[in-house]
């Protein structure tokens, strides 16, 4: 057990360094979460007047931005994959394969480096929140319930992400899959409108989709009116998904290596 | 004792046989080739002592540890250095060379001296701290025998190690590892499909084909096994096959087989053989281009073991490989 945690700290390390000498790419993490936040926050401003409400809050920014933390974390799950394909392509596994190395942590290193960029972008988005006027109604422990919302919403999707890279092994198949995953479930959540504006239909999926589990728990310790049992159960579920994802990803990962 | 024991070892990939039956044994401390066409079953037959995937039947045993039983023993007594570079290419080389080391279990201040004698050794300190993608062909098969090394194995594999590099850094490279089998206590197994590869670095080796051994020893050996000398005969005509029925019926020659316009034939003495073939061929009037005549190749050794020519198996054998190969 220890060895596969030192591992994974290991396989962690080299992925954030490589991803830390591409300027651009820490320039778009950065940059990306804000421009959702004032887009979104900008475009549907005047959505919290609609009759029939369910807000919580008249302002529509303070509405969204737990959920845009939410939301990142979970379009950045769908993708971590491809990091596992250019693995593959680029025949870096197989040797690593040769070598007494902690075969999970070949797996577990991929989602935890990406819960980890999720993590650390979600501090950006809630601290221009904060200079945005947004204010966390459970206070400090409210930040941390949201960041850990999102860090099991990253995992739970990323282990997803990485059992279909590990099966499908093709990029452009991965990207397709991804879309494909993403949007529907990114639609049929409430991170954008109160769930009482949507189509009775839609309310019910959204009970089932996994995005709008980490939605709930994270507006709940925003808005007034936290309820703590609801916050703890949505959490529960995602971090209940988030080992069946974690299985399939390893067991995908050893159905490549029935393949070598 | 012997670092490697390999026994009948057969392995299939689909309905494509890779091994069947592959066996040979290698003593500890030398550099043994195994060397045959693409599709013969050499990276196959690597890919199962480096623990990658297990053989449908058969054994074998590396650094005392059986390869399926006690994977994780022979994982700690091997380097592998596949034939498609393993290397992390948005990393440095040093990077690579760490986080290899530290996954063997070596670590701190031995580890960073030995990264740095590694890269002393291999030439590449002073590219050491750049990422890998800039580095030259060669630099980064270097850099993969580097990762095999890195915490000083018992047994070394090199798949391939020179295809695909230009002349010049496979000469560079040749130098390497004669270096490396010369320095430590260390036996290393190469395949190859370059026969002056395996002539130049191995102490002894194997003839691989159609996922099986054909013949094993010392290049020597293998030479002198066939006696005599090479006589090659390029005809002006197309009159071969008569050609090949005249010079085999003479005293002279111990075999003949011809090849387009190319007739091949193993004689006792070419000085005596040579003016008997050309008045044989002259009396039927087959007209003659030239004549060649040299000491037995490794290529020789080969056409004579395998009944067919290496390079024209070579081309055959590719399509085996790449389905074996594919993912």
């Amino acid at each position: 057990m220890t060895i596969a945690v030192r591992h994974t700290w290991f396989m962690v390390g080299r992925q954030l360094r490589n991803l830390m000498r591409e300027p651009i790419w820490i320039a778009l993490l950065l940059v990306q979460p804000m421009v959702w936040l004032l887009l979104y926050g900008q475009l549907f401003k005047r959505v919290t007047n609609l009759p029939g409400g369910g807000f919580g809050t008249s302002s529509y920014i303070t509405f969204l931005a737990p959920a845009i933390v939410i939301m990142n974390s979970f379009f950045g799950a769908t993708w971590s994959g491809m990091a596992m394909i250019s693995d593959l392509d680029r025949d870096v596994l197989p040797r690593f394969l040769a070598t007494p190395v902690s075969r999970i942590s070949l797996v577990v290193s991929q989602i935890v480096r990406s819960a980890l960029i999720a993590v650390v972008q979600g501090v950006i988005i809630l601290v221009v929140s904060l200079a945005l006027g947004v204010r966390v109604h459970t206070g400090l422990f409210g930040w941390v319930v949201i960041l850990a919302a999102a860090a099991l919403m990253n995992s739970a999707f990323a282990g997803l992400s990485q059992g279909i890279a590990l099966l499908v092994r093709k990029e452009a198949t991965m990207i397709a899959i991804a879309n494909f995953i993403g949007l529907p479930l990114f639609f049929l959540s409430s991170t954008l409108i109160s769930i009482r504006q949507v189509p009775h239909w839609m309310q019910i999926a959204a009970k089932f989709n996994p995005v709008n589990w980490g939605v709930i728990a994270a507006r709940q310790v925003v808005l007034r009116g936290t309820e703590w049992g609801s916050v703890g159960l949505h959490l529960a579920l995602l971090f209940g998904l988030s080992v069946a994802t974690a299985a399939f990803a390893t067991w995908t990962f050893r159905a490549y290596q029935r393949t070598i | 004792m012997d670092a490697i024991v390999v026994e009948g070892l057969r392995k299939r990939y689909g309905a494509v046989r890779a091994l069947d039956g592959v066996g040979f044994r290698v003593h500890a401390g030398e550099l043994f080739g195994l060397l045959g066409p693409n599709g013969a079953g050499k990276s196959t037959t690597v890919k199962v002592l480096a623990t990658l995937t297990k053989p449908d039947a058969g054994r074998a045993e590396v650094a005392g540890h059986d390869v399926v039983a006690e994977a994780n023993a022979v994982r700690r007594a091997i380097g592998y250095v596949p034939q498609s570079s393993g290397v992390d290419r948005d990393a440095t080389g040093r990077e690579n060379l760490m986080l290899q080391g530290r996954i063997q279990g070596v670590g701190g201040r031995a580890l960073e001296a030995r990264v740095g004698e590694l890269l002393d050794l291999l030439g590449l300190t002073d590219a050491a701290d750049r990422v890998v993608r800039g580095y030259s062909g060669g630099m980064k098969r270097r850099l993969d025998v580097g990762l095999g090394l890195v915490h000083r194995p018992q047994v070394l594999f090199l798949d391939e190690p020179t295809t695909g590099l230009d002349p010049e850094a496979r000469a560079s490279m040749w130098e390497e590892l004669e270096r490396l089998a010369e320095g430590e206590a260390l036996t290393i197994l190469l395949t190859t499909h370059y026969m002056e590869e395996a002539d130049q670095l191995a102490d002894r080796l194997a003839i691989v084909s159609l996922g099986r051994v054909v013949v094993e020893g010392t290049p020597e050996e293998l030479k002198r096994s066939l006696r005599g000398e090479a006589v090659e005969v390029e005809l002006s005509d197309g009159r071969a096959a008569e050609a090949e029925g005249v010079v085999a019926a003479l005293e002279d020659v111990l075999e003949a087989s011809f090849e387009g316009r190319r007739l091949r034939s193993r004689v006792a003495s070419g000085a005596r053989a040579i003016p008997s073939i050309l008045s044989a061929l002259e009396a039927k009037g087959i007209g003659v281009e030239a004549v060649t005549s040299h000491r037995p190749s490794l290529d020789d050794v080969y056409l004579h073991y395998t009944g067919r020519e290496f390079a024209a198996e070579d081309e055959a054998g590719g399509r085996e490989d790449g389905s074996a190969a594919e993912r």
